[in-house]
């Protein structure tokens, strides 16, 4: 029982990860209806920087805070200067940029901090809450993270004007216009905080399996799994799908197929619910009229 | 003249061209402040297309737009809102997965002034707008008498309670001049009739000037202090309601050459 426990606890853990990187892919997508290969690669580099930051003597929560802000910054920056002028190109040539992304951050953060792994600072202890090994108060962190960015984004899209214009935009880019939105700085908005999302998965991530230049690769195949299982236009069932996609992959992972397989779970989970469910448990079926 | 000068919307000259196919053909007419104003003719003779260009959504190939002596072709379709001129879609085109609300609310947005560094702080300014935006929201929610759907997603509504939506929504800008674009188009009899009625009180109590598309006869020969004719791109009448049915091209455009 306890070992069933600590296999959800863990869970948890990594599904509030998956989470982060699933709301990233979302407000993208949302916002653009595109899916942005780059976002973990994203999230890594902005992870180095939160590093470097650290090495150079800075308060954890400091660099935490910059590393959000510059994040943000970065993904405004990517939207106005890449990815505008492509406005109007087909979808192949978007796919092509988002993997140039991919493997330009890639290749800036080998050439820039190596590839040798790092250790990157947890800011939550490693000791237990209730003394008996079940649960970690950094497992507890993790998860306290994700959930008060979900509060903070669902505050932002429900009770703000601005938030209100970005779902407009997104839903009727010809309307919002009309109303007096500036679609296309809604847009560049999405990518800021989806890069800034992507940061703090980056951050939370890092501690636990260390940093190096690929250590978002297979966290961003469990963030694709997490946000098709909720539903890929929908940030709420994206933390939701990031969670069960977590807690499912541990208790599979320790009880059917081993630890090896893990990652092969995750694509099954991709290839089935695109087979069964394409619109995700909490998604709507969205008809197009052609 | 100084009827020109006090016009509200002063269209001069606009023709538009797609191609070779002449869509609009110098047209010239005047809105006066208050005014309801009916802009009619046939399928095709370039009403919906004359209205995307006040919207800036088409750009004339000649002419000029003055509104309240600013030109239109000058300012970006973003700013239209804020110049004070809403709009209305015949085909609806609202924000389906937001509720009637928050839809409604969107069209204040041309409105509102919150940067984004205000919002994401949460600083006063943001939270008040927010607030005043839903407060205008929820009158505008009573005038146009949509209490019972207010929180409903737009998406599922009645063909008419949207059209209801989008007129509330239009209305949130605080518009000077509103474009409507066939609102009697799909409404049965009573509909149009209830209608009638809200388009009087949009300049009566909310003192908004109409312009508006129709093809529903009866609903713009009542509803309108001057009715403008077009058919084929040109304009071919304009005058009171009694006026332009009397004249003998407009009939000869509706009815055919015999009947002239």
């Amino acid at each position: 029982m306890d070992f069933f426990v600590q296999q959800i606890a863990a869970g948890l853990t990594s599904g509030a990860i998956y989470a982060c990187v699933a709301l990233g892919l979302v407000m993208i997508y949302v916002s653009t209806d595109h899916i942005n290969f780059a976002q973990g690669e994203m999230a890594m580099f902005a992870t180095y920087l939160a590093w470097a930051m650290i090495d150079a003597g800075l308060p954890y929560w400091i660099a935490f805070g910059l590393t959000v802000a510059v994040a943000f910054a970065g993904g405004l920056f990517i939207q106005r200067v890449v990815l505008k002028p492509l406005e109007n190109a087909p979808v192949l040539a978007l796919v092509v940029c988002f993997i140039a992304l991919l493997s330009i951050f890639n290749a800036l953060a080998g050439m820039i901090w190596s590839y040798t792994i790092k250790q990157f600072p947890s800011p939550f202890p490693a000791r237990d809450v209730f003394g008996n090994g079940l649960v970690s108060v950094q497992q507890l962190g993790v998860v306290a993270v994700t959930l008060v960015m979900l509060g903070l984004l669902t505050v932002f899209f429900r009770y703000t004007t601005l938030g209100l214009a970005m779902r407009a935009a997104a839903q009727n880019a010809t309307s919002a216009r009309l109303m007096g939105v500036r679609v296309s700085w809604m847009l560049a908005l999405g990518w800021g905080l989806a890069a800034a999302i992507g940061a703090i998965a980056g951050m939370l991530v890092a501690p636990i399996v260390f940093l190096d230049p690929n250590m978002m690769t297979g966290i961003l195949v469990y963030g694709f799994a997490g946000a098709l299982v909720g539903g890929i236009g929908n940030p709420l069932g994206a933390v939701a799908g990031g969670f069960i996609v977590g807690v499912l992959e541990n208790l599979v992972g320790s009880y059917v197929i081993g630890n090896e397989l893990k990652l092969t779970f995750a694509l099954i989970v991709v290839v089935g619910v695109l087979l069964l469910k394409p619109a995700g448990i909490f998604g709507r079926v969205i008809v197009k009229r052609v | 003249m100084t009827q020109e000068a006090a016009a509200l919307l002063s269209v001069r000259g606009v023709s538009v061209r797609f191609g070779g196919v002449v869509a609009l053909d110098d047209v010239t007419f005047d809105v006066q402040p208050g005014q309801i104003a009916g802009l009619i003719g046939p399928n095709g003779a370039g009403k919906t297309t004359l209205f995307n260009c006040l919207s800036r959504l088409y750009t004339p190939s000649s002419g000029e737009i003055l509104f309240e002596g600013t030109s239109v072709l000058a300012t970006p379709r973003h700013k239209i809102a804020a110049l004070g001129i809403g709009r209305t879609f015949q085909n609806v085109a609202l924000f389906d997965r937001l509720t009637v609300l928050e839809n409604v609310m969107v069209g204040r947005h041309s409105r509102t002034v919150a940067s984004f560094a205000a919002t994401a702080l949460r600083l006063p300014t943001a939270t008040r707008e927010f607030r005043a935006a839903r407060d205008r929201a929820e009158d505008l929610i009573d005038f146009m008498d949509l209490r019972n759907v207010a929180h409903w997603p737009a998406g599922g509504l009645p063909f008419p309670i949207r059209k209801r939506v989008e007129l509330a929504r239009a209305l949130a800008a605080e518009p000077k001049l509103l474009l409507l674009d066939e609102p009697a188009a799909g409404l049965n009899h009573d509909e149009v009739h209830t209608l009638e009625g809200q388009i009087r009180r949009v300049r009566d109590v909310q003192g908004v000037t109409v312009l508006l598309v129709e093809h529903h006869m009866s609903l713009v020969m009542s509803v309108s202090d001057k009715v403008v004719t077009i058919n084929f791109g040109r304009k071919i009448a304009e005058g009171t309601p009694a006026e332009v049915r009397r004249n003998p091209e407009v009939i000869r455009a509706y009815l055919g050459a015999e009947a002239a």
